[in-house]
């Protein structure tokens, strides 16, 4: 506890302490709550892992004096200290993150605590040169960024697309797997395992690998949050209450990624936003959907990619005054869920890994731009809807300041190269199309 | 009280066709466009006999009240006057103007040409030396960049603030030709106004010369009572147009633009606006034409320099790392101008159009420019390497005074076929880089581009677009949002059947 934590604390008991003494009072807070972050053990071996983990994908860049994009330094280094004093240890990362820069910039701003004081999970990225030798020099690079000899997690980045096809032409057919299986018994690697994008036969199949024992998955990264848990697509990735059920069958250690779904569980449609106003007024958004996914006992960690320090702020409350969720909860937020669903928006958590577009296209600003005009309540139906004048000028101005006019939409020659890409299996040609489709209405006045 | 409501309405048809030059909105030209639709050569040109004959009528009643009051170009020049004569009082020099002799060579000569041009078809040279052309090309070059750029400011603090009350605009240079004569045009007419008051109007201004056949014969005049007059010459001095003639006591009507400053400044009652019928005195003083003509030459040899000077396109990219880097787009070759949607043909749009400006500084996709040609110098024309005649703007038929561009709604677009789309198979992506595109035929919003397989004999084998002639209309739609760059693969050219229509 800091200082100034200690004069909030402080402050408010006394001030409890004087309108207790005036006048009966609902909900006067209990004198000193736990401070403590939450702490999960890794069964397998007896890590101690903070249930809020920090994901280092979506640091603020700044320009350098040549206009290239560079990560913040300053900030992040910020963001770590309050990360680790506030008690969270642990620190995933990629070398394909932010345009290549994050693994180094998490090593400068980590490397000034002693390395036993956090945990560094890390990805074999190898998305486009899958060959053994890009690997092995990926791999040792990332011990460079970081400036560490070991890796507490390592992972699979990104496999279930493809099925197991891709996982063998990106790791066993060049032998990546043997190989980090040896660097896991020489203490280089002290946990393996994979993070999962896609439908339910791929998850199977690796499960199928795990139960016939021909790899050992030490612990298992997927996507999950109260949206996802029932209604992900179903086609193309698998909803979390599955995955989430399989892995706890089998014990094993579950690290969540997209909790908010890219921000847009911070960010719900007005009517939700007023449901958990309505029951929690002093609760942000965001803590709802943090709660929901901490709920669940076989979780080690939550992944939050703080971008700075409000949501950090933030999210340390929620897991230092961490609730778990009732049944009754549960339930609302399923029903919260089956609301934000009915809104027509895509899918995009803004992980950027469509990107560059090769024609140009702001591919996650524009759909970032679509979302917010639907949670903000900008998106307009028809003509004969209130305020439609408004509303429609403020979409096409937003559109503008948002996205440059050669980057929008209209300008999307459907050539399909960012499909692959897309770890939320999104159709984004025809998403682009879709919103190309609205804003020729709106500009046109024929909606 | 003469001076006071020439002054009043004056700032009122200024400020209000500036606006009109300056507004990005589209919102002004409802309350506005008026004023434009009555001024002198718009009307001429659009055969507004309504508004020809109300002009003719009221100069013939009131004399060139048109030019002190409703000329925006005339307007100004007294704004610059008036701030050289204010300085002048302040160092006790009361005296900025005297009598002088008109420039009769100069005078008939503009406009004799003028004339000729206007039968001949030459509209450049038209608009060079009408005061609406100039006004509009001064206004729309000059102060519409830095109307826009405090606009941006407001857009800046408005994104800030989260409102939408502003948006931004870029700046770009449409025309450097254009650019220079406006600079020229603001130079010339300001150094006049500056030395010599209305010198413009009543030595250049063919529009001037125009009226002063009507205005020496004018029902209501300023006259000058003998009797009371006791020769102090302070009307004289103070007379912008330097018509008023003491030692004889008359004023020279052809160049008397009713600014009533001297009914104002006469302490002796000497001078009275009042009916002039009664006793017929217009006196036109004799000029004699001198031999040389060098101001009109400097203004002629200094525009045709301009005039050989090339268009340079604004070269501005926003480069941010993350993104790919986006060529600008390049004109393509153009064998016929694309004229605006409402030009009845382009031939009659050249012949109409006084180069005013107003439909470029209003078009909002940036699609409108003056064309850097010799033979339809600073006429607008349209191209699409910024944006595209989108479907649902009409708003240059809306502010077109001169009936060059007819009024018309957006569903009436679609009957004027100006251009015509050409597909460029050896830029096109789907050929060059044996990508899938169709980009073109998925945005063009009247649906006159087909996808045609590259190889007819192969089902499996790309679809390339192919232009289907008659639907076909030039909105530029397709040359625009195609991939291919500096030159699109598809390109508009003007119809050769909308040249005569």
């Amino acid at each position: 506890m800091d200082r100034r934590d200690f004069l909030k604390i402080s402050g408010a008991g006394a001030v409890a302490l004087g309108t207790a003494a005036c006048a009966p009072k609902k909900n006067a807070p209990a004198a000193e709550e736990p401070e403590e972050m939450v702490i999960r053990t890794n069964p397998r071996n007896g890590d101690r892992v903070s249930l809020l983990g920090y994901g280092c994908m979506r640091w603020p860049m700044i320009k350098d004096a040549d206009g290239n994009d560079i990560i913040d330094q300053d900030a992040v280094n910020e963001m770590v200290d309050y990360a680790m004093a506030h008690g969270i240890n642990y620190y995933d990362t990629s070398p394909a993150y932010l345009r290549g820069q994050s693994e180094r910039a998490a090593g400068i701003a980590l490397s000034r605590y002693p390395r036993d004081s956090y945990y560094i999970a890390t990805k074999l990225s190898n998305f486009g040169d899958n060959s053994r030798e890009a690997s092995l020099q990926m791999y040792q690079d990332s011990f460079k960024d970081l400036q560490t000899d070991y890796f507490d997690y390592y992972l699979f980045h990104s496999i279930g697309r493809g099925g197991i096809e891709a996982f063998n032409k990106r790791y066993v057919d060049n032998g990546m797997l043997d190989f980090l299986r040896g660097e896991k018994e020489k203490g280089r690697i002290r946990n393996l395992g994979f993070s999962f994008h896609g439908n339910q036969e791929a998850f199977d199949a690796f499960m199928q690998k795990y139960d016939s024992g021909e790899i050992v998955w030490d612990f298992c990264q997927i996507e999950m949050n109260y949206v996802d848990w029932k209604y992900a697509d179903g086609v193309r990735n698998v909803n979390a209450d599955y995955l989430y059920a399989e892995l706890d069958k089998r014990e094993i250690p579950v690290v969540i990624m997209e909790p908010l779904l890219g921000g847009r569980l911070a960010n719900v449609p007005a009517n939700v936003a007023d449901n958990f106003k309505q029951r929690e007024p002093d609760s942000s958004v965001a803590s709802w959907a943090f709660r929901f996914v901490g709920s669940y006992p076989r979780i080690l960690t939550v992944l939050s990619g703080m971008a700075s320090m409000d949501p950090l702020i933030d999210n340390v409350k929620t897991f230092t005054h961490f609730r778990p969720m009732n049944e009754e909860e549960i339930e609302f937020m399923l029903t919260q869920a089956a609301l934000i669903k009915e809104y027509p928006m895509v899918n995009c958590t803004d992980c950027k890994y469509c990107m560059p577009c090769p024609w140009g296209i702001d591919i996650p600003g524009i759909f970032k731009h679509y979302n917010t005009s639907i949670t903000e309540g900008t998106f307009v139906h028809s003509s004969e809807q209130k305020n439609y004048r408004k509303i429609r000028n403020a979409y096409l101005v937003s559109y503008n300041r948002a996205i440059p006019t050669l980057r929008q939409a209209d300008h999307c020659i459907s050539c399909g190269e960012c499909l692959m890409h897309c770890p939320q299996s999104i159709p984004i040609p025809q998403e682009l199309m879709r919103i190309n489709r609205y804003v020729e209405k709106l500009k046109q006045d024929t909606l | 009280m003469l001076k006071k409501i020439r002054i009043a309405l004056a700032v009122i048809f200024f400020t209000g066709i500036t606006l009109l030059l300056l507004d990005i909105t589209g919102a002004l030209h409802l309350w506005l466009g008026w004023m434009a639709k009555i001024q002198f050569l718009p009307a001429v040109m659009a055969v507004n006999l309504g508004v020809i004959i109300v002009l003719c009528l009221l100069t013939l009643v009131f004399g060139r009240v048109y030019c002190s009051v409703i000329c925006p170009l005339g307007v100004m020049q007294d704004g610059i006057a008036r701030i050289r004569v204010n300085a002048l009082r302040r160092k006790k020099n009361r005296r900025p103007y005297q009598y002088k002799k008109e420039i009769k060579w100069l005078r008939y000569g503009v406009w004799a040409v003028f004339v000729a041009a206007l039968i001949a078809g030459i509209q450049p040279l038209v608009a060079l030396l009408a005061p609406y052309s100039a006004f509009g090309r001064i206004v729309s070059s000059l102060f519409q960049p830095v109307y826009i750029w405090i606009n941006n400011l407001f857009a800046g603090i408005a994104e800030h603030a989260g409102s939408y009350a502003f948006y931004g605009k870029e700046v770009w240079l449409r025309s450097l030709p254009v650019l220079l004569v406006a600079i020229g045009t603001l130079v010339l007419v300001g150094v006049l106004a500056w030395t010599g008051g209305r010198t413009y109007c009543n030595a250049v201004c063919p529009i001037g010369t125009t009226l002063s056949f009507l205005s020496r014969f004018a029902m209501f005049r300023p006259v000058i009572d003998k009797d009371k007059c006791k020769n102090c010459k302070v009307c004289e001095h103070n007379c912008k147009a330097s018509c008023i003639n003491i030692q004889e006591h008359k004023i020279d009507y052809s160049r008397c633009v009713d600014c009533f400053n001297c009914i104002e400044d006469c302490k002796f009652g000497a001078l009275r606006y009042r009916f002039a019928w009664k006793r017929s005195n217009s006196s036109v003083p004799e000029g004699t034409s001198e031999g040389t003509d060098t101001g009109r030459r400097a203004f002629m040899t200094g525009t045709a320099v301009l005039l050989t000077s090339t268009l340079v396109d604004a070269q501005e990219k926003k480069l941010d790392g993350g993104y790919a880097e986006i060529m600008d787009k390049k004109v393509p070759e153009r064998t016929v101008p694309v004229t605006p949607f409402g030009s009845k043909s382009v031939k009659d749009f050249y012949d109409r159009c006084t180069a005013c400006q107003l439909c470029v500084a209003a078009c909002p996709n940036d699609v409108l420019r003056p064309s850097g040609s010799l033979e339809r110098f600073m006429q607008p024309e349209m191209s699409y390497e910024r944006g595209y005649c989108r479907p649902e703007c009409v708003r240059c038929s809306e502010v077109c005074p001169s009936g060059a561009i007819l009024g018309i709604s957006k569903e009436q677009k679609t009957e004027y076929r100006v251009g015509i789309a050409h597909v460029n198979r050896d830029l096109c992506i789907v050929e060059t880089q044996g990508t899938t595109c169709g980009n073109c035929a998925r945005k063009c919003p009247i649906g006159a581009i087909s996808m045609v397989r590259i190889n007819p004999e192969d089902p499996d084998s790309l679809l390339r677009p192919s232009v289907i002639e008659e639907k076909c209309i030039g909105c530029g739609a397709c040359e625009n949002l195609c991939p291919a760059r500096p030159i699109s693969a598809i390109t508009v050219d003007g119809r050769r059947d909308h040249l005569n229509a």
